[in-house]
């Protein structure tokens, strides 16, 4: 019978959480790594069985688990990341030079076909794979020496590469998302790369149209129409056509346009979600409801989901890797956030509950939908 | 033998209980103790010095003989009682936080 398994990052460990597919009734295993900030725990869509968690803390430094059953048992693998050559410098947030450091991975992409092979977005920002199931690790410097590399700024989080976004037909061709530098393209395997930016408009920016500067959150894509993306942007919610050649604002009638993740709907490329936050500085719902905004037209037209979320006195997050999306029949969302409750949808969004209240504060959430 | 005391979090990971226990080649160091547990127990590597500097994490310390040595040179000799296993090095993740 299929399944759903969420996985899930927190402050203090990682935790599997399972059902059937009527997804009612939820087995909770874990804490895994208890007590170690758990960024993000990602899935291989090539074997659900292969699973990696980026595991870190202030005091011991980086690691990278892999689990070969699910997420069952995890054994450390690879956790030397070297930045290619001499790093140099890029900007710090007073706009003198820093040099590059290495400071955590942030997300962890597997591959679409080969369970051995992995990406990870790192701060400083800087894109690195695998392809011996996470034992050893490659800077992919392309990325890091383009021209645009040394003016690039931290955000408030870091100067980090949070999105990676593999075009599934194109093995050649992939998106990454830095803050606070913007979306980049490659087309050669990640040789080379391009910022794709154009349409963007960034407030708190010099130049409020830059090529490279812009503080992306999060950009998603339907596998059935990769040149179509999605954009939550630090303010407004984007949309490219053309395989990031060009953006264009989608907020319409959101009550507020800055947030942190954005999904697709597995079945329906059009259908949409985010999770409006107040503004920059208030990181929680306006007005105390926390609401998942449900988009079908692509963008624009927006409608509010709130059976069953809290709507008074609620002052939580979802941070950009926190969301997610399976691929059963009536589509499952997940998210989870700073105050440790994961809620699930198994309508779409129409219905949510929490599937656990007091967990750590959420990281990152991801499914498999498994067979 | 040299006896090393890891904290809780590495414990953990390299699935020890209690103290450690090394053999260490020639002089006793910060680096000679560190390689041996490194090579006995190749899941910390990275966890107690960065691997790329070798240098020890910032907020890692070395105690011994109610001695913080943190800031000896990683290549000076630590404690006879040390060497004799007559005391611990103890690997303490530094007090932070609130």
């Amino acid at each position: 019978m299929s399944g759903v398994r969420v996985l899930v990052g927190t402050r203090k460990g990682a935790f599997v959480l399972t059902s059937d597919a009527k997804r009612e009734r939820w087995d909770i295993a874990g804490p895994h790594f208890s007590g170690w900030e758990i960024y993000h725990v990602a899935g291989s869509p090539a074997d659900p069985n292969r699973v990696y968690a980026s595991q870190s803390t202030g005091w011991f430094g980086q690691l990278i688990q892999r689990s070969n059953d699910g997420g069952t048992t995890w054994e450390p693998v690879g956790n030397q990341f070297e930045y290619d050559g001499v790093p140099g410098t890029h900007q710090w947030y007073d706009g003198t030079p820093h040099p590059w450091e290495f400071a955590r991975v942030w997300h962890l992409e597997p591959s679409l076909t080969d369970p051995d092979t992995v990406y990870a977005g790192v701060e400083d920002a800087a894109l690195f794979r695998s392809t011996d199931g996470a034992q050893t690790w490659q800077e992919l410097s392309g990325l890091r020496r383009h021209d645009s590399g040394s003016s690039w700024q931290p955000g408030a989080g870091g100067m980090c590469l949070h999105t990676i976004v593999l075009d599934p037909r194109d093995p050649g061709r992939m998106f990454i998302a830095i803050s606070a530098a913007g979306v980049f393209r490659t087309d050669d395997a990640g040789k080379t790369w391009r910022p794709t930016n154009r349409g963007l408009q960034s407030g708190g920016i010099p130049d409020s149209d830059a090529e490279v500067g812009h503080c992306v959150h999060r950009i998603a894509m339907h596998p059935s129409r990769p040149d179509v993306l999605f954009m939550q942007k630090h303010w407004d919610v984007m949309r490219s056509d053309d395989a990031g050649e060009s953006w264009h604002e989608v907020s319409g009638n959101l009550p507020s346009d800055f947030g942190f993740p954005i999904e697709v709907h597995p079945h329906e490329p059009d259908t949409i979600y985010v999770v409006p936050i107040k503004s920059d500085s208030e990181h929680y719902p306006p007005d105390g409801k926390l609401r998942v905004y449900r988009s079908r037209t692509g963008g624009n037209e927006w409608e509010a989901l709130t059976e069953g979320l809290p709507q008074r006195d609620c002052y939580v997050n979802v941070l950009r890797d926190a969301m997610a999306v399976d691929s059963l029949d009536s589509c499952g969302v997940y998210f989870g956030t700073t105050g440790g409750q994961v809620y699930a949808s198994p309508d779409a969004g129409d219905n949510w509950t929490p599937i656990v209240r007091d967990l750590p504060a959420v990281l990152s959430v991801q499914v498999q939908t498994l067979p | 033998m040299i006896r090393v005391v890891l904290p809780a979090h590495l414990r953990t990971l390299a699935h020890v209980d209690g103290e450690v226990k090394l053999e260490v080649e020639g002089q006793v160091t910060q680096r000679s103790v560190v390689d041996a547990l490194e090579a006995r127990y190749p899941m910390l590597l990275g966890t107690i010095r960065d691997p790329a500097t070798q240098q020890r994490r910032a907020m890692v310390r070395f105690f011994a003989c109610e001695e913080d040595l943190s800031h000896e040179q990683p290549d000076a000799a630590l404690p006879d009682a040390v060497a004799k296993g007559d005391a611990p090095l103890l690997v303490v993740g530094a007090m932070a936080g609130g």
